[in-house]
């Protein structure tokens, strides 16, 4: 069978997956529709001969599942509905429709899917392993050519934890502090 | 009160052992990361799982108490100057941000590729830490009373 289908098929699963997970009440049945979503994805690398990406995904699915289950079981979840306002919803949906109609030329002007295309992305595939003596094309990709990219992501996952630190201590010390008075 | 803490004997007894093969799994990652599938994201995520083993079977304090949080805190702090620091060196060494500045090494060996295996170690411990260290938050937000969010 050709790669599309199994793609396709995959797609559907990340499409039902995510609706189920907008609709349910049910907050632990809504993790777990996200995280069969996540594994969709992950296995949907592994098709697409990502095998370093697939075991970034499964691994950050399993850790934000377990981060979700243990911030959410025995809350109460929110019950304002997406669908409580027709109109901005019968808006939304047309105004997405005309998106993607406006985009339709662009989808037939693009390549085939697989085809190469990037020039730079040729020279990697050709010279990483001359050029860097990394036997893993990716580690050579993300820590050599594009090694920028990883100082973005390290700086984001910094500013997150000092975010998450900060805000979440300061609202313990003031709960404290009322707690005192 | 510390028995009372975490998971059954059980869970402990096996989490005690299969720690340590979790982290050594992380780290076989990490520093393979320039050769198979994996690197030092992978391989953090693992080092933060293995962590977040010990806490839901042991318990908040006694992980906290085992792996001395402002230490974590500072390895975080101290390996992203770090790769900022690999980045200068490799101004002054390979002419360019970044520059990969040390040997290229045989094809297929361990210390080979330069500084990417160094960069993946850098950032398989910030990965850990970060993750570990937003766990470590949320349980500590968890257990005051009336802390939620």
């Amino acid at each position: 069978m050709p790669i599309e289908t199994w793609l396709i098929f995959t797609m559907g699963i990340m499409l039902v997956g995510s609706i189920v997970a907008l609709e349910i009440r049910d907050v632990l049945s809504a993790i777990i529709a996200i995280g069969i979503v996540g594994l969709a994805v992950s296995i949907a690398f592994l098709f697409l001969q990502a095998p370093d990406l697939a075991i970034v995904q499964f691994l950050f699915e399993i850790f934000a599942l377990i981060i979700l289950v243990r911030a959410f079981i025995g809350k109460k979840a929110h019950e304002d509905s997406l669908a409580s306002n027709k109109t901005a919803a019968v808006v939304v949906g047309v105004v997405l429709l005309a998106i993607l109609f406006l985009c339709l030329p662009i989808f037939r002007a693009l390549p085939p899917f697989g085809e190469p295309l990037f020039i730079t992305s040729a020279h990697y595939t050709k010279m990483a392993t001359q050029e860097t003596g990394a036997a893993n094309l990716v580690a050579s990709i993300i820590l050599d050519y594009r090694a920028y990219d990883t100082l973005g992501e390290v700086t984001v996952l910094f500013a997150a934890i000092l975010g998450a630190l900060t805000v979440l201590r300061t609202s313990r010390r003031t709960q404290k502090g009322k707690e005192s008075k | 009160m510390k028995d009372q803490q975490g998971m059954s004997i059980i869970v402990k007894t096996v989490t005690r052992v299969s720690v340590w093969l979790i982290l050594l799994y992380g780290w076989y990652i990490i520093l393979h990361g320039h050769l198979t599938p994996g690197g030092g994201f992978a391989g953090g995520v693992i080092i933060a799982l293995a962590f977040l083993n010990v806490m839901l079977a042991y318990g908040k304090d006694f992980t906290v108490k085992w792996l001395n949080i402002q230490f974590l805190k500072d390895m975080e702090a101290a390996s992203i100057t770090l790769f900022l620091v690999m980045g200068l060196l490799g101004i002054s060494f390979g002419g360019a941000f970044l520059a990969n500045f040390l040997g290229k090494g045989k094809l297929f060996h361990l210390f080979s590729a330069g500084t990417i295996p160094l960069f993946n170690v850098i950032i398989g411990i910030k990965v850990a830490m970060s993750l570990f260290l937003v766990v470590w938050v949320l349980a500590d937000i968890d257990s005051t009373k009336g802390g939620e969010l």
